[in-house]
């Protein structure tokens, strides 16, 4: 009986969240649940004559674009998220992993609620075999399955993770956000957008982890991982922009969709602490797609990209701590 | 010459921007039990953003507690906002929340940390913004 005390796994301690050693974990446990949602929320159906305008040959790529994403979401849940549960240093960072990684299943789940309300079975059926032989779509997920193996580097699952939260996803979310600034598939956009604001945390949250583990490495070590890191990078931006080409040529957005690449890419970088890769001229996303990421967030200008514009000096006002609590 | 106020969390976006930009800026701590910076001086805020999905929240608690305070709330004079445009209409919300309050200009919004063209432009805008806003207040 002794000698299999070694080999059982230690009973954990239980989670107390009144004793913190990261107050970010109760930040982002709090952020995520209050941001809790299922797809049932969204009307969907209000789409269904959006969708009957698309071109057939824009149905299709609709559908393959929302397969591929639910490949990469299907990978969070299953392999990504919990391949970062043994390297967690808190209890509540373990709490927030799950979290991760039961909303990612939601999101999976949520473009085949779009599937069943907009398309036709043998569609969907299609775009899943598609998705399943596609060479990019395979070997972009190939690349990051295989830095979530239990005995890679823990700090490597971390890159991956935030390469495939902060950019991977975003050759796919650029469609909807695209139908959305032309006023098609609207309700489809709310939903991504739900999506695109949890994905936001969730990156943020594995990278801020990323670097504070990166403060206890030695110089040499984090010398290496920041190659890796642009390596693996370069690696999936091959793989993204033939992905981009062989999806977006048809309907002319390949430039465009590179862009948004850009733009990503160098989001993910800085989720991780790095320096931006890709120079702000190959960054400039058009404002149509930025209005649609974030709509009605720019209706006041702001001072200092606008032309000479006077400032207004106000008074400031007299605030209570109940006053900040909108 | 005036000041710049920031609050950043241990994520440290905040923190990089302001750094980048190379100008005297005084820090609002995390913890709420450290002592609050006193400006002397006009200043411009750098605030992250923290709202929920339904936009609560934008405002850092330890933000609040510097802005509660009347006679560091006197001095401000603009706010730049952080954030992620992921957060879709909430993006950098702490700044149109600020402003609004305290009907003083949101003058700058940022990604994150920010990259090399935001720091050009509020490098260039707050020059002019502080030129500007001695004349009036000459």
């Amino acid at each position: 009986m002794k000698d299999n005390v070694n080999t059982t796994r230690a009973v954990p301690a239980a989670v107390n969240w009144n004793r913190l050693q990261d107050d970010k974990d109760l930040e982002i446990w709090n952020r995520l649940t209050a941001n809790f949602w299922l797809p049932e929320k969204v009307p969907l159906s209000n789409d269904i004559q959006s969708w009957s305008q698309l071109k057939p040959a824009e149905q299709t790529l609709t559908i393959r674009v929302f397969t591929g994403l639910t490949l990469l979401d299907t990978i969070q849940n299953t392999i990504g998220a919990p391949a970062l549960l043994p390297d967690a240093i808190t209890p509540h960072e373990e709490a927030v992993l799950t979290n991760i990684a039961f909303m990612e299943a939601v999101h999976a789940r949520s473009y085949s609620s779009v599937f069943s309300t907009l398309c036709q079975t043998s569609e969907v059926d299609e775009a899943f075999r598609w998705s399943s032989e596609n060479e990019q779509l395979q070997a972009k997920s190939r690349l990051i399955v295989d830095e979530y193996d239990a005995a890679s580097h823990p700090l490597k699952k971390k890159i991956a993770s935030v390469f495939l939260e902060s950019f991977l996803f975003y050759s796919g979310f650029y469609l909807p956000m695209h139908w959305s600034s032309r006023a098609r598939l609207t309700n489809t956009a709310d939903l991504i957008r739900l999506i695109i604001r949890d994905e936001a945390i969730h990156g943020y949250y594995i990278g801020y982890k990323f670097q504070r583990a990166l403060e206890r490495a030695s110089e040499s070590e984090r010398a290496e991982l920041k190659d890796f890191a642009f390596s693996l990078l370069f690696d999936l931006y091959d793989i993204e922009t033939k992905y981009t080409e062989t999806l977006y040529d048809p309907v002319n957005l390949t430039e465009d969709v590179k862009t948004f690449l850009h733009y990503n890419a160098n989001k993910a970088l800085q989720n991780l602490g790095y320096e931006a890769l890709f120079p702000p001229e190959a960054c400039k996303v058009s404002p149509a797609i930025l209005a649609a990421l974030s709509p009605n967030s720019d209706e006041n200008h702001d001072f200092f990209s606008g032309s000479g514009s006077s400032y207004v000096i106000g008074k400031a006002v007299a605030t209570e701590d109940e006053d900040w609590d909108f | 010459m005036a000041q710049l106020v920031y609050f950043s969390s241990r994520s440290g976006n905040t923190a990089k921007f302001v750094a980048r930009l190379g100008l005297d800026a005084l820090r609002i701590p995390i913890s709420a039990t450290e002592p609050l910076p006193l400006p002397d001086q006009p200043y411009v805020l750098i605030t992250p953003s923290y709202s929920d999905g339904e936009g609560r929240g934008a405002v850092h608690p330890q933000i609040v507690r510097f802005l509660n305070d009347p006679a560091r709330r006197a001095l401000i004079r603009g706010v730049i906002a952080g954030g992620n445009r992921n957060f879709g209409q909430f993006y950098a919300l702490a700044g149109r929340r600020i402003a609004d309050k305290l009907n003083v200009p949101l003058l700058y919004k940022f990604e994150l940390a920010g990259n090399e063209e935001d720091i050009a432009r509020v490098t260039h805008g707050l020059n002019r913004f502080w030129r500007e806003t001695c004349l009036m207040t000459a």
